[in-house]
């Protein structure tokens, strides 16, 4: 009985898959709680704070407009954060990917189903802001239904990413480079918070490039009304974003892993 | 060369940029058999245990395990094999049965084998009591038995175990050595590293000793005993001076000597062995006859 999607073979990701699951039993109540916390408190503190301040942003009510872009926020860092200490700590403090090099399962299946364990939470918890902006009056939208598979896709790139980040760092404390130097841009020039159209010309050309800008323009569009060939060009960009990060990232970590 | 081959290494070079981690180690496993691998830190046995699994890919020579060619068919033969890792890697925030449970994944088990497989594994690893109980909440000496029965759960033809007893007390040793036996009777085939000599001389039906990467004898403990120490030593001690004329008297008369710390044993005796205490000769005395005093 051999089922393979090309060198990937399903047995092997279903393993991969399970450690995980069934570790996720011993810590999930502590990963929803924050989950569903911090978004609340972003709406709180973004919504009624700014929202004082400025009623509507892009034609969008200001809860509206920071509840849908926290979702792209919330995929992003329940992704790549976990992907990086996730990776890191297995790696070098629990060996853990040892143990599981030495079952039948190779980097290839490891990284791949590591992400894709990492993305589906992305995908369920990315939710959970729009729920909370929900209760605080967005408009629910059958789009929306959308928005855990665009969690995903965008998830599994950013794991990736995660995945790769650990494999290159050779300490913990290398993070702080990635983190502050990588993702705080990125996630401050995405438009979540403020439109992107408030910015220089060039820096707006440089938000193309961020995978985060366009999962934050599908939430919208998702919840508002999709446009058409521009989102099709939204999901190609995180398709794209997916699949160079994991090529890189199964690269990188099998040189670390392998000898 | 009759019994099938588990293990068969030839010629195998593993260089870490310029230092040459195993070179041109040639090793067999007989099917059902315990090997030892015996040698001091640095010897290679940890790359070499490393190739077996392909998680470290050898620059020369040929690998096979259990008749799959590495690293080609590495997978299938990570398949049949079991692996005890030297150091502990258990999910320590999982329970006992869970983290049998994870194993009965990664290993492939049908839907229906789970379950007896993990209970059968509970039952080897005495475990059977303390299966909802987390492996952060486990002594020492049960979280080595959990190891060695995780690598079990899908009954492996083949196991190897690195260092499996590695800083642990001499009871919780000889349990294990217990388990380890019971492996061997039942027809696993077994490469364990050690550097515990004694651990060699109880389980191993062969031993290989390595040195700088290579294997420097190989044989029965037994066998290896007489070839190179001879069947009795004698153990002289006194002052480092009176040592050293001893060292050299023997050495001049065609003996060869070993230091202990506080003595020195001549071995390999003949007719005129020195005056001191008798005893019979062990695989130490092998061992250290052909590693070398020093330590690198």
């Amino acid at each position: 009985m051999r089922s393979q999607v090309g060198r990937l073979e399903r047995p092997a990701l279903l393993g991969v898959l399970m450690r995980e699951v069934i570790n996720f039993s011993s810590y999930w109540r502590s990963t929803t709680f924050s989950a569903t916390v911090e978004p609340t408190i972003y709406l709180l503190a973004f919504g009624f704070g700014f929202g004082s301040l400025v009623s509507t942003v892009g034609g969008y009510d200001y809860v509206e407009f920071v509840g849908t872009g926290t979702v792209a926020t919330a995929v992003l860092f329940s992704s790549a954060f976990a992907a990086m200490f996730g990776t890191f700590i297995k790696y070098k403090f629990q060996r853990t990917y040892d143990a599981i090099l030495a079952a039948p399962v190779d980097t290839e299946e490891l990284a791949t189903a590591e992400a894709a364990w990492i993305a589906t939470r992305a995908g369920v918890y990315g939710c959970v802001p729009m729920l909370v902006a929900i209760v605080f009056g967005l408009d629910p939208a059958w789009g929306m239904l959308l928005v855990p598979f665009f969690g995903f896709v965008a998830g599994f790139g950013w794991a990736c990413f995660g995945i790769l980040a650990s494999a290159i760092a050779t300490s913990i404390e290398n993070f702080n480079y990635i983190i502050s130097a990588g993702l705080t841009p990125l996630f401050l020039v995405a438009g979540t918070f403020f439109p992107l159209d408030q910015l220089p010309e060039w820096l707006q050309t440089v938000a193309q490039l961020n995978p985060l800008y366009h999962l934050v323009q599908l939430v919208r569009h998702a919840a508002f009304g999709f446009e058409g060939w521009s989102d099709v060009g939204h999901v190609a960009v995180l398709i794209a974003f997916g699949l160079l990060m994991w090529r890189l990232a199964i690269w990188r970590l099998e040189q670390r892993l392998i000898d | 060369m009759t019994a099938p081959l588990a293990i068969r290494l030839r010629g195998v070079v593993k260089r870490y940029g310029k230092i040459t981690a195993v070179d041109g180690l040639d090793l067999d496993v007989p099917e059902g058999t315990c090997v030892g691998l015996l040698g001091p830190n640095g010897a290679g046995k940890s790359t070499t245990m490393k190739m077996l699994t392909a998680q470290a890919i050898a620059d020369e020579g040929e690998l096979s395990v259990l008749g799959h060619t590495l690293p080609g068919a590495s997978k299938q033969a990570r398949a049949e094999c079991g692996v005890v890792p030297q150091l502990d890697n258990l999910d320590v925030t999982l329970t006992v049965e869970q983290n049998l449970l994870v194993f009965a994944f990664l290993y492939r088990l049908d839907r229906r084998e789970r379950k007896p497989a993990v209970e059968r594994a509970l039952e080897i690893a005495n475990l059977v009591d303390r299966r909802d109980t987390r492996v952060d909440k486990l002594s020492g000496g049960m979280r080595r038995r959990l190891l060695i029965a995780r690598a079990l759960v899908h009954r492996p033809r083949l196991v190897l175990l690195d260092e499996p007893t590695v800083g642990l007390d001499p009871q919780v040793r000889q349990e294990l050595w217990a388990l380890i036996d019971r492996l061997r009777s039942e027809g696993t085939s077994v490469l364990m590293s050690t550097h515990y000599i004694e651990e060699a001389e109880r389980l191993a039906d062969s031993v290989t000793i390595m040195s700088h990467g290579r294997a420097v004898a190989r044989g029965a403990p037994q066998e290896l005993i007489l070839e190179h120490a001879g069947p009795e030593a004698v153990e002289v001690y006194g002052a480092q001076a009176r040592l050293a004329e001893v060292e050299a008297e023997a050495r001049a008369a065609g003996l060869a000597t070993r230091r202990t710390g506080t003595s020195v044993a001549v071995l390999r005796l003949n007719g005129d062995a020195p005056a001191g205490e008798r005893r019979p000769a062990n695989l130490e005395d092998v061992f250290v006859l052909l590693t070398g005093e020093e330590i690198a």
